[in-house]
């Protein structure tokens, strides 16, 4: 299998880099310290095995409410419906001042940029998944010198989760508006936002106040573990939830 | 003596050229443009979050309004991500039925396209006569999916149903007479795919007609030969997919080297550019789509002989059909449950591409195991387009800058997402 070829090669040549280096769904996944991001995608680039020469695209992503339910389903309750109005989750922020409360978040660092590369010599894609160091500054090397459609993606990260590619040179926000506060794909963002506009008849112009819609959750999100291998014998329990 | 400073302007967003809603900074030297520094965003739905908060199947819809001129392509790559997670195999008249909407939506984006890049450089007709094929096109949507542009039709685990048996026919009125009417409906006496096969017959010499008003035309090769040229290396460095590569002269396409669905079964061919220029990326959707036409009849030919399910038969994420609900209390239970929770997909992360008509559209989902994605990251080809819009206008003429817009094939609903 080729995916596990690659894997193995990766393996050989970046043993002492490698944080961990799985292959799922057929796809490989390697991870790496911030440090030692700019020499292992350099090498990735320029090596004969690899020879990623396209960086497909950059993703960043916060891991604050991984894990995190807004419905009881692992036990029965007594409370009907209300079991799923009132955690406090990142689909229903009050505003900004609350604290999310993360109990138990799987991943021990919230920011990650990933990368996803593809080999047009050797057919092959590889993704890349950087944590940044600190969560209040993340900060991740820019490999804008290794491949020159980072920049966008790069500063599309930085909009939306605030991450910091150091060594980026124009790292300007690129998809929210002028003046945009706060980054807004995070978890601990409101998905209505914090402001709102109209315009003020009074004042005769354009004018931002806080937002007037309550923060609601339509469906409440919930993780049932045996979804996907499901059996009908699995029936009997799963209608007991219901 | 005074002192001749570079004069900045302002393009767009509302510029009929910008297709759509880009603003550009431009630097010029007098009519040569030294620095272009687009400004998007002004579309920016964070149809993203929008995503992470919604179960899997409710956000099909906001896939159709990413790229908004090649719907099905987009639903494509977002329920291709969902069913890699869940294993779900899709039926394979689904996945005929996927290939051949598949490629009509690539014509449709290309006879957009074209319409438009002829329109910015000045080629009024071309627009009407592409348009005119469009309207069929777009019937084929509607009778599939009831819908014209935003169709979600495409569900994971196959499509939402079978083809269609007979075509809506056109109705006189007061300002059809009935003669009218027997004429629009002549073609659509029989199924879905007797009217596709009626098109598919007819496209090649239409193909032909748009042809002999721009290949040969020496405006519109004074527009387009030499304009935006990009190397290979420079194609691979920024990013470039689809026809922007394949411009560029390198054959790498999706379909082909990475096949998905039954694509693999497909004979067609790849058009190649050599120079790298607005008008070798002309040539190069102009085949695509021939060859689009190609595919589109493989299928036909296929979904005539060999009826069968186009849905999963796995109720945990197709819903049950009607009639059995009715009947069988599991069923009900099923559907119930689908759509007030829908369904979990296993923990894990997944990237699907496909040969989106603009380049590779890829969808990034990681799922933490609950019933909505964690995140979803939406790959679109326009983004790292646009992005070497510096580099590909620099040195050109202002007049250029449209036509470069042009041939990058812009739409902002994907590039804003």
């Amino acid at each position: 299998m080729q995916a596990q070829e690659l894997l193995e090669q990766l393996q050989a040549r970046f043993a002492d880099t490698l944080q961990a280096a799985v292959v799922a769904q057929g796809e490989v996944t390697i991870e790496v310290a911030p440090a030692d991001l700019p020499a292992t995608c350099t090498a990735l680039r320029d090596e004969k095995n690899f020879h990623f020469e396209q960086l497909i695209d950059v993703c960043g992503v916060d891991y604050l409410a991984w894990g995190e339910t807004e419905w009881a389903t692992e036990e029965t309750t007594g409370t009907g419906f209300s079991r799923g109005v009132d955690a406090r989750t990142a689909g229903r922020l009050p505003g900004l001042e609350e604290e999310l409360s993360t109990e138990t978040p799987q991943q021990d660092r919230r920011f990650a940029a990933v990368y996803h590369l593809l080999s047009i010599k050797n057919n092959q894609r590889l993704r890349i998944r950087v944590f940044a160091v600190d969560d209040q500054l993340p900060v991740i090397p820019s490999v804008l010198d290794i491949w020159s459609s980072a920049n966008w993606f790069e500063r599309e990260a930085f909009d939306l989760f605030g991450i910091l590619f150091e060594g980026h040179p124009d790292l300007r926000r690129l998809l929210t508006d002028y003046g945009f506060i706060g980054h807004p794909f995070r978890k601990d963002f409101p998905l209505s936002g914090n402001v709102e506009v109209r315009y003020d008849p009074g004042q005769k112009r354009v004018i931002y106040q806080p937002v007037s819609i309550e923060p609601r959750v339509l469906v409440p999100k919930v993780i049932r573990t045996q979804a996907g291998e499901e059996t009908t014998s699995d029936e009997s329990d799963r209608r007991g939830q219901i | 003596m005074p002192e001749i400073r570079n004069y900045t302007l302002n393009f767009g967003p509302q510029h009929p050229a910008a297709h759509g809603v880009l603003r550009m900074v431009l630097e010029l030297d007098g009519e040569t443009v030294q620095r272009a520094d687009p400004h998007v965003g002004l579309l920016h739905r964070a149809t993203e979050k929008l995503a992470e908060s919604k179960p899997y199947n409710q956000s099909i819809g906001y896939m159709d309004r990413l790229d908004y001129v090649s719907m099905m392509c987009n639903e494509h790559g977002y329920v291709m991500a969902i069913e890699k997670l869940l294993g779900v195999e899709v039926p394979e008249r689904a996945q005929y039925i996927r290939v051949m909407f598949d490629e009509i939506t690539r014509i449709l984006n290309h006879l957009l396209w074209l319409g438009a890049h002829g329109l910015d450089v000045g080629a009024m007709t071309a627009f009407l006569y592409t348009f005119r094929e469009r309207e069929d096109l777009m019937d084929a949507y509607e009778a599939v999916s009831g819908a014209r542009l935003h169709a979600t039709y495409y569900r994971p685990g196959g499509v939402y149903r079978d083809l269609p048996d007979r075509m809506p026919q056109y109705q006189s009125s007061r300002w059809h007479s009935q003669g009218d009417v027997d004429r629009l409906n002549r073609n659509r006496q029989g199924s879905l795919l007797d009217f596709l096969d009626d098109f598919v017959a007819r496209f090649p010499a239409c193909v032909d007609e748009y042809e002999t008003l721009l290949t040969d035309n020496r405006i519109w090769k004074q527009r387009t030969v030499d304009i935006g040229i990009v190397t290979p290396e420079r194609a691979r460095q920024l990013g470039f997919t689809g026809p922007m590569l394949r411009g560029s002269g390198i054959a790498w396409d999706l379909r082909k080297k990475q096949p998905y669905e039954v694509y693999d079964r497909m004979d067609f061919d790849i058009p190649v550019g050599t120079n790298g220029d607005s008008y070798d990326r002309y040539l190069v959707r102009i085949e695509e789509m021939r060859q689009s036409n190609r595919i589109i009849k493989q299928c036909i030919d296929w979904l005539r002989v060999n009826p069968g399910p186009v849905m999963v038969g796995d109720h945990k994420v197709a819903p049950p059909p009607r009639e059995e609900m009715k009947q069988d209390m599991e069923a009900l239970i099923h559907h119930f449950k689908l759509f007030t929770e829908g369904y979990c997909v296993p923990e894990g992360e997944v990237y699907a591409a496909l040969e989106h008509p603009k380049g590779e559209f890829g969808v990034y989902l990681i799922s933490d195991g609950a019933n909505k994605p964690y995140r979803v990251k939406i790959r679109a080809p326009g983004f790292a387009h646009l992005s070497a819009m510096d580099e590909m206008a620099r040195g050109h003429m202002l007049a250029d800058v449209v036509a470069i817009i042009g041939t990058m094939d812009i739409v902002f609903g994907e590039i804003d997402r």
